[in-house]
C-alpha cells in the first residue's frame, strides 16, 4: 500500500499482458475492417435483424453490470451504511470503465458514429426512449468521470481541487442515482414499441421496472465478483481498511440482492398474471423463460440467502457469478433470442465471430485500463494524506 | 453549498424535464386525444385481389428512386417463387402467396398514422409528412436502426456495406412527385389498377364499396384502417391477410402509445428522487447524530457514575481514616493518662513509703 512508485519496474512480459496484448491486436484489425468495409462486413446483422451482440451484449449487459456504481455510492453516502465506504472507488472505477465501454462499443454498431453527438446537442427526437438512455448516459458517464477524479488528483497530488470535488458527492450521488434509475429502465422500455416481435413472456408493460430492479441486483453481483478478482490479483494494492471490510461488503451485498431478487420474481410473476400470460409458460418459450427466472434467478437468490445466514462468503462469490449469468441471458433474451421470435430459423441472428471478438476486445481494453489505474492510483486502499477524510 | 446544491438540483431538473416533457405531449401521455391522422393526408389502396405479379412497380420504383439495378430483371418472375422483403436497393417487393389460387400482394412502408419508427427515432430523422408521407432525412441519421426495431412491418433497411455514408431506405411514397402533381412511380405504372392513389380517407370510401358491392369476393376488412393505429396504405384481400404475409395480431394502438407510459414516469423521477434521496440521506444522518449524542450522554453518564463512586469510596475510606487516626489517638491519650495515672500513683505510693520510713 502506498507504494505506486514501484509498479513501473514491474516485469512487461506477463501471461496477462501476452493475451490482452493479442486479443487488443486482432481487435484493431477488425477495426480496421470495420471501418472501412462497413458494418456489414464484420457482423452477421441483417434487415430484420438490426441490432445483434454489441447492443444485446456490450449495450444492455455492460450498462446493467455498471450499475454497481450507483448502488455502493448510494449504499454509503446515502443510506448512510458508511461501512460499504472501501467498495465505493472500486465500483465508481469499474461503473465509469464499464460505460465509457459501452460508448465505445456504440462507436462500432451505429453507422455514423462521429453524429453520436447529434442526439443531444443538435436534433432531440424527445419522443424516443432511445433519446432518453442517450442523454442519461451521457450525463451519467460525466458524473462517473468526475466522481472517479479526487483518486486521479491524489495520485497528482493536487489537493485543493481535490476537496473541492470530494464536497460535491452527496450531489453527484443523488444525480448519479437519478440518471442510473431513468436509463437502467429506459433499456428495457426499448422494446415496449415492438409488442409485435417479443415473446410475449418478455413483453411487459413493466418491462422498464424489470430492467431497473434487475439492474440492482446486478449491480450488487458485480461489486462481489469484482472485489473477488480483485482479492485474487490485486491483493498487494488493499490496505488494512479494504480488507477489514471486504467480508462486510460480500455478506452485507449478499443479503441485499438475495432480498431483491425475490422481490423482483415476485413482480415477474405479477406480469405474467396482469397479462395472463401463464398458457405460454407449457411452451418451449415458457420452458426457457423458466430457465431464466428459476434457474438463473431463484437458485442464486437461494444460494445468496443461505450464503449470508451462514456467513459463507464463497457461496455468495458463486451466487454472484450465478445472478451475473442470469442478468446476461435476461439481456440477452430480451434482445436477441425471444426477439424476432416469430421469424423462420433461416433468418434469425447469430452473432459472427467478429462480432464476439469485438466484443471480448472491448471487455479486454476495460481491464486493462482498470488494471493500470488500480495499480496506481489510490483505489483500493486509501491514499495516507487523506485517511479519516470522509 | 446547500444553494449551491438545491440550484445544481434544479438545473438538472429543468434540463431532463424539459427534454422529456416534449415528448410527453408528442405521446399524448395521458390524455384522452385521439389522433385520427392529417385530414388531407394522402394514400394508397392496394386490391390484392386484381395484382398479377407483374414487378412492373418494382421497377418503376427502382428507376424513380435511381437504385442500383438487381442481379435478375424485374421481368424474370421466378423470383417470386422466394420470400422477399424490402431491401436496400428495393424499396418495394412483390410477393406470391401459394393457395387454391396465386395471390401477389406489393410489399413496401405502409406509412403509419402515426408510425413506431419517428416515434423511435432519438434524432427526429424520421417524420409523418403533412401529406401523409413517412420521411426520411439522411443528414440527421445516425445509424442506430432503432426505427428498423421498432417498426411493426419490418421495413426499413440499412446500407450495412457502406462504411462512410452508411443509410436507412424506404419508400418515400414518391413525396417528391407528389409535391410536383405526379402519382407515385408504382400507382401510375401498374396495368391492372391495382394501386389507387388519393387521399386516405376517400381510399377507405372506395375500399368499402368494393367489398360491399362484392362481399363473397373480398375478406371483409380493410387492412390498414385501424392497424397500429392506421396507415396511409390501405389492402384489400380476398383471403385471409395472414396468408399473404400480413400480421393481424398487431392490434389498433399506434406504437407512440406503448411508449408513453414509460416516458411519462420520467419526469416524476426526475421530480421526486432527489426529494427521497435526500430525504433518506437526511435520516440516515439524524440517525447517526443522534446515535453520537446518545453515545456521548450514555459515556458522560458512565463517568459521571464512576466519578460518583470514587468520591464516595473516597469519602468513606477518610472519614474511616479519620476514625481510626482518633481512635489511635484516643488510644494513645488514655495509654499516656494511664501511665501518667500510674506514675502519680506510684510517686504517691513512693512518697507514702518513704514517709513511712521517716515515721
Amino acid at each position: 500500500m502506498g507504494s505506486e512508485k514501484t509498479i513501473a519496474q514491474k516485469q512487461f512480459v506477463t501471461p496477462f499482458n501476452v493475451v490482452a496484448a493479442i486479443i487488443i491486436l486482432v481487435g484493431l484489425v477488425i477495426t480496421v475492417l470495420r471501418f472501412t468495409k462497413g458494418i456489414g462486413a464484420v457482423t452477421n446483422l441483417d434487415n430484420n435483424n438490426p441490432w445483434g451482440l454489441w447492443i444485446g451484449f456490450d449495450l444492455l449487459c455492460g450498462v446493467a453490470l455498471a450499475a454497481g456504481g450507483y448502488v455502493t455510492s448510494s449504499a454509503c453516502y446515502i443510506f448512510g451504511l458508511k461501512k460499504y465506504h472501501s467498495a465505493v472507488r472500486p465500483a465508481i472505477l469499474t461503473a465509469f470503465l464499464g460505460y465509457a465501454m459501452v460508448v465505445l462499443a456504440l462507436n462500432y454498431d451505429v453507422g455514423r458514429p462521429w453524429r453520436l453527438p447529434y442526439p443531444i446537442f443538435y436534433s432531440q427526437g424527445t419522443s424516443s426512449l432511445l433519446f432518453e438512455v442517450g442523454l442519461c448516459v451521457f450525463l451519467y458517464l460525466t458524473v462517473l468521470f468526475v466522481e472517479w477524479t479526487p483518486a486521479a488528483f491524489e495520485w497528482l497530488g493536487l489537493k485543493k481541487i481535490r476537496n473541492w470535488v470530494v464536497r460535491l458527492t452527496l450531489v453527484l450521488t443523488i444525480f448519479g442515482v437519478i440518471l442510473s434509475t431513468l436509463h437502467q429502465s429506459s433499456l428495457g422500455a426499448l422494446f415496449l414499441i415492438a409488442p409485435s416481435k417479443l415473446h410475449p413472456l418478455w413483453y411487459s408493460e413493466y418491462l422498464h421496472v424489470y430492467f431497473f430492479i434487475s439492474s440492482i441486483f446486478a449491480g450488487l453481483s458485480m461489486v462481489i465478483f469484482e472485489s473477488s478478482m480483485a482479492h485474487k490479483w490485486l491483493h498487494d494494492k488493499m490496505d488494512e481498511t479494504h480488507l477489514a471490510e471486504a467480508d462486510g461488503v460480500v455478506l452485507g451485498f449478499g443479503k441485499a440482492a438475495s432480498f431483491i431478487m425475490m422481490g423482483y420474481i415476485g413482480i415477474k410473476i405479477i406480469g405474467i398474471a396482469v397479462d395472463n400470460n401463464w398458457h405460454y409458460l407449457t411452451t418451449g418459450w415458457g420452458l426457457w423463460f423458466l430457465v431464466e427466472l428459476i434457474g438463473f434467478v431463484l437458485f442464486p437468490a437461494i444460494l445468496y440467502s443461505v450464503g449470508s445466514r451462514e456467513k459463507n462468503t464463497k457461496l455468495i462469490k458463486i451466487a454472484a457469478i450465478w445472478t451475473i449469468l442470469g442478468i446476461v441471458l435476461n439481456r440477452l433474451n430480451v434482445s436477441l433470442i425471444a426477439f424476432n421470435w416469430r421469424l423462420p430459423a433461416s433468418e434469425r441472428y447469430f452473432p459472427s465471430f467478429m462480432e464476439v471478438w469485438t466484443t471480448i476486445f472491448i471487455i479486454t481494453i476495460g481491464v486493462v485500463i482498470y488494471k493500470f489505474i488500480a495499480t496506481r492510483m489510490p483505489i483500493l486502499y486509501e491514499h495516507p494524506e487523506y485517511k479519516e477524510d470522509h | 453549498m446547500a444553494i449551491s446544491r438545491r440550484k445544481f438540483l434544479a438545473s438538472i431538473g429543468a434540463a431532463i424535464g424539459a427534454g422529456t416533457s416534449g415528448a410527453l405531449t408528442n405521446a399524448y401521455g395521458a390524455t384522452n386525444k385521439h389522433f385520427k391522422g392529417y385530414p388531407q393526408s394522402f394514400g394508397v389502396l392496394h386490391d390484392t385481389t386484381r395484382c398479377i405479379g407483374c414487378r412492373k412497380c418494382e421497377q418503376a420504383c427502382n428507376e424513380v428512386n435511381k437504385l442500383d439495378k438487381p442481379e435478375k430483371a424485374f421481368d424474370d418472375l421466378s423470383v417470386l417463387d422466394q420470400k422477399r422483403r424490402t431491401k436496400e436497393n428495393a424499396y418495394t417487393v412483390v410477393n406470391k402467396f401459394k393457395g387454391k389460387f396465386d395471390v401477389f400482394a406489393k410489399k413496401q412502408c405502409n406509412h403509419c398514422q402515426e408510425p413506431a419508427c419517428a416515434s423511435a427515432c432519438f434524432v427526429k430523422a424520421l417524420k409523418k409528412d403533412k401529406t401523409g408521407a413517412v420521411v426520411y432525412d439522411e443528414s440527421l441519421c445516425v445509424g442506430c436502426r432503432y426505427c428498423m426495431v421498432a417498426c411493426p412491418f419490418n421495413i426499413p433497411a440499412y446500407t450495412y456495406n457502406d462504411p462512410i455514408t452508411p443509410k436507412v431506405t424506404k419508400c418515400t411514397m414518391c413525396l417528391p412527385r407528389i409535391r410536383e402533381g405526379k402519382l407515385p412511380g408504382c400507382v401510375e405504372i401498374c396495368p391492372r389498377e391495382a394501386l389507387v392513389f388519393g387521399k386516405r380517407k376517400d381510399l377507405l370510401k372506395i375500399a368499402w364499396k368494393r367489398i360491399y358491392k362484392n362481399p363473397d369476393h373480398y375478406i371483409e376488412h380493410v387492412y390498414g384502417e385501424h392497424e397500429m393505429g392506421g396507415t396511409s396504405w390501405l389492402y384489400l384481400s380476398s383471403v385471409p391477410f395472414e396468408q399473404i404475409g400480413m400480421s393481424e395480431d398487431l392490434g389498433v394502438t399506434p406504437a407512440p402509445k406503448f411508449t408513453s407510459g414509460a416516458l411519462g414516469t420520467v419526469p416524476m423521477v426526475v421530480g421526486l428522487w432527489p426529494v427521497l434521496l435526500t430525504g433518506v440521506y437526511a435520516i440516515s444522518k439524524r440517525k447517526e447524530k443522534i446515535a453520537n449524542e446518545e453515545k456521548k450522554e450514555a459515556v458522560q453518564k458512565a463517568n459521571d457514575l464512576a466519578l460518583n463512586e470514587m468520591n464516595n469510596q473516597l469519602l468513606q475510606q477518610k472519614n474511616q481514616m479519620t476514625k481510626e487516626k482518633e481512635a489511635a489517638i484516643r488510644n494513645e491519650v488514655a495509654k499516656a493518662l494511664e501511665k501518667a495515672a500510674k506514675k502519680a500513683e506510684e510517686d504517691a505510693k513512693a512518697a507514702d513509703d518513704a514517709g513511712k520510713e521517716e515515721e
